[in-house]
């Protein structure tokens, strides 16, 4: 379901490393040794025998990340990112793999185009990407995508990420049969005739600002349509992008009834609010919304206590002329890849709000659980998938520093701490600074 | 849970120097609007002259653009540049490169090389002023963008009130109709809170912004609230900007019925303001709108005094009293 560019694997050692596994239990200064892309010892004064030796006295060492949720552009927009320039940023993101959305242009809805992506993947992918397919061709909502022959080319999973599927009876139908294509459908709630031209969160800013208001209950009534058809049909589904403490609690529920569903929440959804909003900057203009802080705060509580399981970034690269025009005019969507970690980590593990642990388990082993990936892990024999953190690092995000070919960040003038060092992506030496 | 910090708050661009610009009424005090006030006093009394030029901005530039249609904000602004004897320049969205899909961003740095002393715009997108105070060096005034803000509209407004009851602060005002899409509301409902006023907004339920309560008004959906009010502030019903199907209200008939302002629902004395273009018949009742009560022509005029004031404020300077010389000679 993963492909990327042969390359050879790396002979490493990596000394003096906090190693931190908190899905292992493991959390101690140690050398990790990589033979041939494989963690072939863990231990103290480790010989490098030839290998390259990383020195990483006071880095934290943990499992590379897993992004579930990114848009590569490609194909039609290879202007705002190409698969070679998506995973470089992903591997300067600390990510071993990711996963794209289908909404291109055309749409991966054939076997054609999957197949042609899935070529180009292996040309020229920095890390390892899995492609998911749409739920309807087209993403017009109105027929399935052969979802058995997609599944079988390599899809890594179902999704009409963008636009809603409207339809109750259409969703019912996918959902049925992901019980053939064994791939999780991901769901993207928005109710259309309740966020019709919202531009952000409809609460005080917005009314404030003028602007039209995309309610919180746009959102969790789709949520809560879909996880009662995942209920009924017995599937698991997968909840894109929560924004509101309604779906939080919709899918908390859910969950406490035995229904297999997992959900995911960006960092711009996890650092900011709508307040942000008042700039009238269009980077932080982004689909669904930045909400109020209750619902910052219940995105961040499900993170905590194991609700929401995956961080996902939503990376959605614009062309710089699409977002240099005013709020409303602009298109939906931030960057992401190459400063998740460090916005988490400034936001939420620096001032004690949510524990490191828990933020790189949502990174890493959370994503890849949720479609059936490996889940990267340090462990003799496991393949080498790991992330060096220099948490002490400050530095600040300027347009100049992206991989990415397109610089519509929120974080933009911002300074943050935590920084990716090194990432080791399914043996491979991806990236290091 | 510890502390949250929202990152946003850090991220925004320093806030440029006090009134380079006139783009959102939340950028002034209340001294600036009591200042601007007085200016505009200063200048209505040397509109009563028979010559009424000023040369107080001869040789400064002034442009105008407008990216949707206008009556009075178009006229008296370029009419007030002229009294203060400034260069004018008008551009339209139709029959400029607009036309031909020039972005915002580029029509803006187009103009900016001109050197204009101030860009007034008007465009139906949020956000517009700010980005071109971002690529121009010129000072910027708003004259509308999108629902978002109309400051010189709130300014007039204030005018008018101060002329006619000799003070702002205290007076109830209710401001009646399409809220939601009323980008006058919103700069009227800030300056009006900002002066002290006391302000009630009424209107159907789906015309009052979720939230609004928190600008500093109160809501209600029952018209009778108006008999409370010193000024009953009518808002155009904005047609054009109901989508079909949207369904705000059930019919306009149905608007006029329950929320229209008619001499019944008035006490005597109540002052009427309107920003225009009224719809006759629909929010207000046409003898409303010709009564005495009705301040609607005082408002136009104060368009003109309140906008020189603005366009003094930001090119001559903040405090000084405006000189009220000999008017100059005009060819």
């Amino acid at each position: 379901m993963l492909f990327r560019k042969e390359t050879s694997r790396e002979n490493l050692v990596v000394r003096g490393a906090r190693v931190l596994d908190p899905a292992q239990g493991v959390d101690e200064i140690l050398d990790v040794r990589i033979d041939n892309g494989v963690v072939a010892a863990l231990g103290t004064e480790l010989e490098p025998n030839s290998h390259r030796v990383l020195e990483a006295e006071g880095l934290v060492l943990a499992p590379a990340f897993v992004d579930p949720h990114v848009h590569l552009r490609t194909p039609g927009r290879e202007d705002e990112e190409t698969i070679a320039s998506g995973t470089a940023a992903a591997a300067a993101g600390g990510y071993c793999a990711i996963l794209a959305m289908p909404n291109t242009d055309p749409v991966v809805d054939s076997r054609a185009t999957l197949g042609s992506l899935i070529e180009t993947a292996r040309a020229e992918a920095e890390i390892p990407v899995g492609f998911l397919a749409a739920i309807t061709k087209g993403q017009t909502g109105a027929e399935l995508t052969e979802m058995g022959e997609l599944a079988d080319a390599g899809a890594a999973g179902f999704t009409d990420d963008g636009i809603p599927v409207a339809s109750p009876g259409l969703m019912r139908r996918a959902l049925q049969y992901s019980a053939v294509t064994r791939r999780r459908i991901a769901v993207h709630c928005e109710e259309s005739t309740l966020s019709r031209g919202g531009q952000m969160h409809e609460g005080e800013v917005s009314a404030e600002l003028g602007f039209a208001g995309y309610p919180s209950v746009a959102e969790s009534l789709m949520v809560e349509r879909d996880l009662a058809l995942a209920a009924y049909e017995r599937q698991p589904i997968h909840v894109l992008h929560l924004s509101a403490w309604e779906s939080v609690q919709a899918l908390r529920r859910a969950q406490g009834a035995g229904i297999e569903a997992t959900g995911e929440v960006t960092p711009h959804h996890l650092c900011l609010t709508d307040e942000a909003v008042r700039s009238l900057d269009p980077n932080v203009k982004m689909n669904p919304p930045l909400r109020s802080d209750s619902d910052r705060t219940a995105l961040i509580e499900g993170l905590k206590d194991g609700t929401v399981t995956c961080i996902a970034t939503d990376h959605a690269p614009h062309a710089r002329h699409e977002k240099e025009v005013p709020f409303e005019a602009a298109p939906f969507g931030v960057t992401g890849l190459e400063t998740a970690f460090a916005a988490v980590y400034t936001q939420l593990v620096e001032p004690g709000v949510v524990s490191l642990e828990t933020i790189l388990e949502r990174m890493s082993t959370g994503p890849a659980r949720a479609y059936g990936l490996a889940e990267p892990r340090i462990a003799v024999g496991a393949p080498a998938n790991l992330v060096l953190l220099d948490l002490r690092a400050s530095y600040s995000i300027a347009e100049g520093t992206f991989r990415s070919r397109s610089v519509n960040s929120w974080l933009l003038g911002e300074t943050v701490r935590g920084r990716v060092r090194a990432t080791i992506a399914d043996g491979r030496l991806v990236y290091s600074a | 849970m510890g502390e949250i910090k929202v990152m946003r708050e850090d991220l925004r661009p320093p806030a440029p120097p006090p009134k380079r610009h006139f783009i959102s009424i939340k950028d002034v005090t209340r001294d600036d609007l009591e200042r601007l006030l007085a200016t505009a006093r200063t200048f209505a009394r040397s509109m009563e002259r028979e010559v009424k030029k000023l040369p107080t901005l001869k040789g400064r530039l002034v442009i105008n653009v407008f990216y949707e249609s206008s009556t009075r904000t178009s006229s008296s602004f370029e009419l007030a540049a002229k009294r203060l004897s400034a260069d004018t320049m008008s551009i339209k969205s139709t029959g400029s490169s607009v036309d031909k899909g020039e972005s915002l961003k580029d029509t803006a740095i187009t103009l900016g090389a001109y050197d204009p002393d101030v860009i007034v715009i008007r465009h139906p997108q949020i956000g517009a002023p700010n980005l071109v105070a971002r690529v121009t060096d010129a000072h910027i005034v708003n004259a509308g963008d999108g629902k978002h803000q109309h400051p010189t509209q709130a300014l007039l407004d204030l005018y008018t009130i101060k002329e006619e009851f000799g003070r702002v602060d205290g007076l109830h005002v209710a401001i009646v109709g399409d809220v939601l899409h009323s980008r006058v509301a919103r700069s009227l409902v800030q300056a009006l809170a900002l002066m002290g006023a006391h302000v009630t907004l009424v209107g159907p339920p789906a015309l009052l912004p979720r939230g609004i309560e928190a600008m500093g008004c109160e809501t209600t959906t029952d018209i009778a609230a108006i008999g409370a009010a010193d000024v009953v502030y009518l808002l155009r019903m904005q047609r054009e900007r109901m989508e079909e199907g949207a369904n705000f209200v059930p019919s306009l008939r149905e608007y006029a019925a329950r929320w229209g302002v008619t001499a019944e629902r008035l006490r005597p004395g109540q002052k009427v303001m309107h920003p225009g273009p009224m719809n006759r018949g629909v929010e207000i009742d046409p003898r409303v709108a010709d009564h005495a009560d009705a301040l609607i022509e005082t408002q136009v005029r104060a368009g003109l005094v309140t906008r020189m004031a603005v366009l003094y404020d930001l090119l001559v300077g903040a405090p000084a009293p405006v000189p009220v010389g000999d008017p100059v000679e005009v060819a």
